[in-house]
């Protein structure tokens, strides 16, 4: 596992920590909103504007084939980093919510009337709206796979819920809310024997865990680069080659054509196809900067590391009465979400935030589960790597302040 | 007490107070003071939407004076409705539409007046505002 002298050095490539807030360091904890950037990402950014910044794809020009080789590069380090078998497979997007947003547009050849598609309760808007969109064009049925008492999704009732008119599963591979890591692989086994096409959106699950499409045997796989170290504005929708093959473009513009005139217009191929416009140049690069610094470390000892630091704060906090902890005993990644007795998270946010310790809180994008869990919020604190066991122990503290002040 | 003075008095109190977490406490303190309204106050015609917590606000005209009745599910928006009421509550509608609650600012709370989604706090006064121009 990581040591924390090895932690105090990576932190040091993060500028952000260098600065006080309430006049002390602060301590972030809303990593699973969006992490932090290393130096190394600012500079890959701030080098392509001042030495090569020019369209890429198209200009035969020396900086232009330098831009066009980067974010080339950049997609090789992505079908590297998630074991795709093919440069083909990876489509450049705004992020997660575009990537299932082109999905489910896509999808609309593959759906009939009637057809239906399997979510979980555990999913995030931005994987339920989508889906919502095609159904309403289709008049598709979405259906949920519901979650046990230990906060695990039901594999019973999923298997119940696979039928002849399934097309799709879209499900997470780390829910955003509680941090509970889904058993994807048996997911996609299951649904694979009814023949159906498996979708995961990975946003929490990229650089918490290792992901590895061809062994997970997924049809479809997305995530986010500022979820990742990485900037913001740029994500991926990972696809099986034969399958994104069947896609028609879902936009039109520059960069995915081959040959237009007014009568018809032929289109290029793969990743282009589904590539309309041009792309975010310096994300894309930027973006391979935050590869090299995950893969410099390890993603398999980031991960021990980060289960280290939530293990660890639910030891200290789990024997208080006041507190409501979830998800504790599902298979969980680098979050804590709990709930103080009888106060509104909102609260706790605004007495955490004047601490200098930045979590969220509300309702996290899940609506219909906190709902279903009759509450009006949570409040979440996701661990990165450049997290110090110190400031888990701090927002241990903070949170105890926090009760006493608030009850 | 016209506005300004209102405004002055509750800086007073608070600047009074030194340490942070003091400052929140007295917040909440005001918050659990407010009186305790029926039911009715807590509809969804009242509502005002925030993104996190839920602020219903009410108000009626007396004698050309607007007073306002508000609660929160959550105390330190409560708290901070509080401070609105003892502020602009029985005031005439053109000086609340001629005021802005800078001294919110004033008295260390300063991130509540961002117009973040998260945050309903803004929203309150914008609709603390929305009465008076209607009344007035």
């Amino acid at each position: 596992m990581l040591s924390p002298a090895e932690i105090l050095e990576l932190r040091k490539d993060f500028p952000i920590f260098y600065q006080s807030i309430y006049n002390k360091p602060c301590i972030y904890l809303d990593n699973a909103s969006t992490t932090q950037k290393p130096l190394r990402v600012m500079r890959s950014i701030d080098t392509y504007y001042r030495t090569f910044n020019a369209n890429v794809h198209r200009g035969i020009h020396y900086i232009s084939q330098l831009a066009t080789k980067a974010i080339e590069e950049s997609r090789e380090s992505i079908c590297r980093f998630i074991n795709a078998s093919n440069i083909e497979e990876i489509i450049f997007t705004k992020g997660t919510t575009e990537s299932i947003n082109l999905l489910a547009a896509s999808m609309n050849s593959f759906v009939d009337y009637g057809d239906e598609i399997i979510l979980s309760e555990f999913e995030h808007h931005s994987n339920i709206v989508p889906w919502q969109l095609l159904s309403n064009r289709k008049k598709l049925h979405i259906r949920a796979i519901p979650i046990d008492e230990n906060s695990c999704l039901n594999l019973q009732s999923f298997e119940n819920l696979l039928n002849y008119r399934t097309k799709l599963v879209a499900i997470n591979h780390i829910s955003n809310i509680f941090g509970v890591v889904n058993p994807i692989k048996k997911i996609i086994e299951m649904a694979h024997s009814k023949g159906v096409w498996v979708f995961i959106d990975g946003a929490q699950g990229a650089g918490h865990t290792k992901i590895d499409v061809r062994e997970l045997n997924v049809d479809f796989y997305a995530f986010s680069a500022h979820k990742m170290y990485g900037p913001n504005g740029i994500g991926v929708l990972y696809g099986k080659k034969k399958l994104l093959e069947k896609f028609f473009p879902w936009q039109g513009g520059g960069e995915m054509i081959k040959e237009v005139s007014y009568e018809r217009t032929l289109y290029a191929k793969l990743p282009y196809k589904l590539e309309a416009g041009s792309p975010n140049i310096s994300g894309i690069i930027a973006w391979n900067s935050a590869l090299k610094f995950l893969e410099e470390i390890g993603i398999e000892r980031i991960q021990k590391y980060e289960k280290y630091c939530i293990t660890e704060v639910s030891k200290e906090l789990k024997q208080n009465p006041n507190l409501l902890f979830y998800a504790k005993d599902a298979p969980r990644s680098a979050i804590i979400a709990l709930n103080l007795l009888g106060i509104h998270s909102f609260d706790v946010g605004c007495i955490l935030d004047r601490m200098g310790i930045f979590v969220r809180t509300g309702h996290h994008c899940v609506q219909p589960l906190i709902h279903a869990l009759d509450e009006i919020g949570i409040v979440r604190a996701s661990f990165a790597v450049y997290n110090t066991l110190d400031e888990a122990e701090q927002f241990c503290s903070a949170i105890i302040k926090a009760y006493k002040i608030l009850s | 007490m016209c506005i300004k003075e209102n405004i002055q008095k509750v800086i007073d109190e608070f600047l009074f107070i030194e340490s942070w977490e003091e400052r929140y406490e007295y917040l909440i303190f005001l918050g659990k003071k407010l009186p305790k309204r029926s039911k009715n106050l807590r509809t969804n015609n009242n509502i005002i939407i925030g993104c996190q917590s839920k602020v219903w606000l009410r108000a009626y005209i007396k004698f050309n004076k607007i007073f306002f009745h508000a609660d929160s599910d959550a105390l330190v928006p409560k708290g901070i409705a509080a401070l609105m009421l003892r502020i602009y509550s029985g005031q005439f509608p053109y000086e609340i539409i001629h005021n802005t609650p800078l001294f919110i600012e004033k008295i260390g709370f300063s991130s509540f007046l961002t117009s973040n989604r998260a945050n309903g706090i803004e929203a309150m006064f914008r609709a603390i505002k929305k009465y008076a121009i209607y009344f007035q």
